[in-house]
């Protein structure tokens, strides 16, 4: 039975040495969701541990629900990305609603409001029914939460590759804003304090949540619809609402959100954290069905409940402020001293477990990582073959109309993206997502971002280049990169190769985080993400946030006005077929997914950087966009789309027409000027911070042109009919 | 001059329009509470956006219960302002301030996106800093926002100049296009029979700022303000 829940023999048997006695069945079922890797991060630890900052929270005992970052002026930015994968592949709608609510309670649970969210998701090709039918649930999941709870949905990324048809990723970011005093902690301090169970009711739904994140996912998945949670964002809104307003009394000691593992893991985990214990009446907990066990009700993982720890004497004024706003608050239980949560069942004791040992001393293994043999074989693959062409029209329409690069105002359009009207540059309009602080002349830019192929063809250089794809993204706004949360998706660790991908991704986020000084403040890892068909790609997604001193000088990404000059910063590509290795355009035109991807020189992405965000600052940049999938083509097609206008651009090199159009070497972006003195001005930033600067064009007419000398103009395209391609793509293939 | 917000449970733009009528439009605002029975004597009642009651049984159908609606039944027959936007608009028709009924969007979708809209009567409390036929862009944010009436109430609606803002096209042409949700006759916002109850789906206090992308919706605001 222990092992149907996921504890290994040796595990089971540690679980009794602990105890001491044969574990009851409620025992059974706290030790082996809390001991699963998605609570325990028993194969991720060791590895986590090559991150600074985690090794330091975990050795300080700082580990919080979410990171925090300064703002100045005594504000934080409180932020976290979460996976909710495996639910959504079998639930998308409430799967991926319900991965929103729980990043929105790892925020507020900090006692900072929740001003934003950003959704990483990816899925299978389009062409497939099952994809559709999960591509339209995630979307809907998203909008029906975040729409209901009144938080923005500002960014994310929608991607679409084969290697993720059987398993879906949702990766959800929340940002909240807190002031730097009244950030609340998730302990159980202060023995004898009473502890309350507020929010929703306890029902039977996502019973071993945790367990099931923990495995792969097989036919059989799909009935294990019941270990997925259900989501009621109204009561979440509720639960926002009577916890900030809880908080402000100054009576709660601590707090901690209910997620994965329920009441099992915000018990143990406050009372570790405290070196308290807590003894808890599974009587009193509020429940919506009728007859279930102690076992049952300290797995659910139902949603919108919180555990609040309440100094004494004032559990009926905290808890009055959850009852004026219509939610449950019962008095569950009290701090103990004896570092043991004990679980009663009315006058019975059906469990008594070290809180310690299942928060904090999870057996950790040491697993096997080797290169996949696939990677040598990818890498060596021959583009010699690779035709150019003196036509790349048809081309870059293609680019264009594949989902992943296409418009995603079908998804964004359903993301109420407004809401606390916030919001400066909203979906499709820049690189990142920009909203102001009331207040203060601050903005806050956030992103979401992972070339997952390139993490296949390398995954310490892929991951260092989402680090830099980020920070780009962030700096193509106007906005210093302050701090990263990671979600790390990947197969099965047991798995030598896949762990070997994990170990390298790490190893390159954490290098580059460190070398820029950019702290990685929280994270998540989902490993498991296979089916009988394979792994997904390795993908450790990385959600950046960034500060612009004053809000009004930021850039958003398309061209301005008839007239401006266009000019592109970063080194320009040398022009040899190499060079498409990992890209887009390579697989649309020869379908070969290899070759070297590009590999980030951290010097020149840091000189292009302090380019742009002081070109920005300074007014003299008024458009900037980063050349990413697709190329420097996609690039300038994109900054003409959005508002319409023309462009007539001079490329460098001509030896390759193929590799100067859509090869995606990173450290590059398309900006604009207004005048030729604020292109000189820009031309003489770029010098001072050693970036290559080039004029390139200029915006004119209502046709992309990009030519490399006289003769050859091999793009030639109305906006319009770019557009149309563009908008209608994600929409048309859905129709088919 | 004062509003009230009032704020049932799952109320989401509440703030918002305390912020755009106070910081920036430099009025007074009161939060009120949905289980006060008094407005405590504001000039004007706003009926705020958001997911009142999670949405639940049917959009507005349950927020028009609260306590506080008996005052603001009141304070509307005493031929004071209430402007309901969104979920207020909604909660409006429910409380029978406002004919018709808003059902689903025509695509079935949740669809938060600018719009434009044409002033079609400048001669009311909320209007009258705007120029008639003029085009404004407001931003919408809703899922049930497609407007229905009878036919004899649509009549009305239209011959006694009850409908304030329609779904336009960049040029102030009304047209099946320009329509985002299937809004009968491209009705976007509409007054009550005595022309001091307005009910609208886009969210002018969402557009009070450039810094937000635009300022158009301040022109309500400031009608109102302008009555005093």
């Amino acid at each position: 039975m222990a092992l149907e829940m996921g504890l290994n023999d040796a595990e089971y048997d540690k679980a009794v040495e602990i105890l001491g006695h044969t574990p009851t069945l409620t025992e059974v079922g706290m030790f082996s969701v809390m001991w699963s890797e998605h609570c325990g991060y028993k194969f991720s630890r060791p590895i986590l541990r090559l991150i600074s900052n985690y090794r330091q929270m975990a050795d300080e005992g700082t580990m919080e629900n979410a990171g925090v970052i300064p703002l100045g002026d005594g504000l934080g930015v409180v932020f976290k990305m979460e996976s909710h994968n495996h639910p959504s592949a079998v639930e998308p709608v409430q799967g991926a609603a319900t991965g929103v609510g729980g990043i929105l309670r790892d925020i507020f649970t900090m006692g900072a409001r929740p001003i934003a969210s950003l959704d990483s998701i990816r899925f299978g090709p389009l062409s497939d029914p099952r994809t559709k039918y999960l591509f339209r649930g995630v979307v809907e999941g998203i909008a029906f939460y975040g729409n209901c709870v009144g938080v923005p949905t500002v960014g994310g990324e929608v991607v679409f590759h084969p290697a993720y048809a059987g398993n879906p990723l949702v990766n959800a970011m929340a940002i909240g804003l807190v002031e730097e005093g009244n950030i609340a902690r998730a302990t159980a301090s202060g023995v004898g304090n009473p502890v309350l169970l507020v929010g929703a009711r306890t029902g039977r739904d996502g019973i071993h949540g945790a367990t099931f994140a923990s495995v792969e996912l097989t036919e059989e998945s799909e009935s294990r619809k019941s270990n997925v949670q259900c989501g009621d964002p109204f009561t979440e809104k509720l639960l926002i609402e009577a916890t900030l307003e809880a908080l402000a009394t100054g009576h709660i000691a601590g707090i901690q959100d209910f997620g994965a593992a329920g009441l099992t893991c915000s018990t143990c985990e406050t009372s570790a954290k405290a070196g308290t214990g807590m003894t808890i009446d599974v009587l009193k907990v509020p429940r919506r069905e009728k007859g279930m066990t102690p076992y049952e009700v300290m797995l659910s993982e139902s949603q919108e409940r919180m555990l609040a720890i309440v100094e004494k004497g004032h559990e009926d004024e905290v808890a009055g402020v959850f009852r004026k706003w219509g939610l449950n608050a019962a008095l569950i239980g009290e701090v103990t001293a004896d570092g043991m949560v004990t679980v009663m069942e009315g006058d019975a004791c059906v469990a008594r477990v070290p809180a310690d040992w299942l928060a904090d001393r999870c057996p950790t293994y040491s697993l096997e990582a080797s290169q996949p043999d696939y990677i040598d074989e990818a890498r060596s693959a021959d583009l010699s073959n690779i035709p150019d062409a003196e036509d790349h029209n048809a081309n870059l329409m293609a680019l264009l109309g594949n989902p992943s690069i296409a418009s995603k105002r079908w998804v964004y359009r359903q993301y109420d993206h407004q809401v606390q009207t916030n919001s400066v540059v909203v979906p499709g309009a820049g690189d990142a997502a920009v909203l102001r602080v009331r207040g203060s002349r601050k903005g806050i830019a956030a992103t979401t971002d992972c070339n997952a192929r390139w993490c296949y063809l390398n995954p310490f250089e892929g991951a260092r280049a989402a680090v830099a794809e980020a920070a780009r993204n962030l700096a193509c706004v106007g906005a210093r990169p302050a701090g990263v949360t990671d979600c790390l998706n990947f197969g099965n660790p047991q798995k030598p190769e896949a762990f070997w991908q994990f170990e390298q991704a790490v190893k390159g986020m954490a290098a580059i985080c460190e070398e820029w000084s950019i702290p990685i403040v929280s994270g998540n890892v989902s490993f498991y993400n296979e089916t009988p068909d394979g792994s997904i790609l390795p993908t450790p997604a990385i959600g950046m946030v960034g500060i612009l001193n004053d809000v009004t000088k930021r850039a958003e990404m398309g061209f301005q006005r008839e007239g401006d000059i266009i000019m592109t910063l970063g080194r320009p590509v040398r022009g040899v077929v190499e060079e498409l290795g990992g890209s887009e355009y390579l697989v649309t035109v020869s379908g070969i997914e290899g070759g070297v991807a590009p590999a980030v020189d951290a010097a020149a992405e840091t000189a292009l950087r302090e380019t742009l965000i002081e070109g920005i600052a300074a007014g003299h940049i008024l458009s900037a966009h980063d050349v990413s999938d697709g190329g420097l083509a996609t690039a300038l097609a994109e900054c003409c789309m959005v508002n319409g206008l023309g462009a007539e651009v001079v490329c460098g090199t001509d030896d390759r027409k193929d590799v100067a159009l859509f090869a995606e070497n990173p450290g590059r972006a398309v900006v604009s000027c207004r005048t030729e003195f604020a292109a000189a001005e820009l031309a003489r930033i770029a010098e001072r911070h050693g970036c290559p600067c080039n004029l390139a064009g200029w915006v004119k007419g209502d046709r992309l042109k990009i030519g490399f000398d006289r003769h050859a103009i091999p793009v030639d395209a109305a906006v319009y009919d770019m557009w149309t391609t563009w908008d209608t793509a994600i929409p048309k293939a859905l129709a088919e | 001059m004062t509003f009230g917000v009032i704020i049932f449970p799952g109320s989401n733009c509440d703030m918002d329009a305390v912020h755009a009528v106070t910081d920036v439009m430099g009025q007074e605002a009161k939060a009120i509470w949905h289980e006060e029975t008094s407005l405590g004597g504001v000039d004007a009642v706003i009926v705020p956006g958001g997911f009142s009651y999670g949405d639940y049984l049917r959009c507005g159908a349950i927020a028009r219960f609260s306590p506080i609606m008996e005052a603001v039944r009141a304070h509307a027959a005493e031929g004071k302002p209430v402007i309901g936007i969104c979920n207020g608009f909604q909660i409006l028709t429910e409380a029978h301030l406002l004919p018709g009924a808003l059902h689903r969007n025509e695509g079935l979708q949740f669809l938060c996106q600018p719009v434009y809209l044409r002033v079609e009567n400048n001669d009311t409390v909320f209007t009258r800093a705007y120029k008639k036929g003029q085009v404004i862009q407001l931003p919408i944010a809703h899922n049930e926002g497609n407007f229905f009436v009878e036919k004899d109430e649509a009549l009305k609606l239209e011959t006694e100049r009850r409908v304030v803002f329609r779904y336009c096209d960049p040029e102030g042409r009304v047209s099946e296009d320009a329509n985002p949700n299937g809004s009968l006759n491209n009705i976007a916002g509409i007054i009550n029979e005595a022309g001091n109850v307005l009910g609208m789906m886009p969210h002018p206090e969402r557009a009070c700022e450039l810094l937000l992308g635009s300022e158009d919706g301040k022109g309500v605001f400031e009608s109102l303000a302008a009555s005093t």
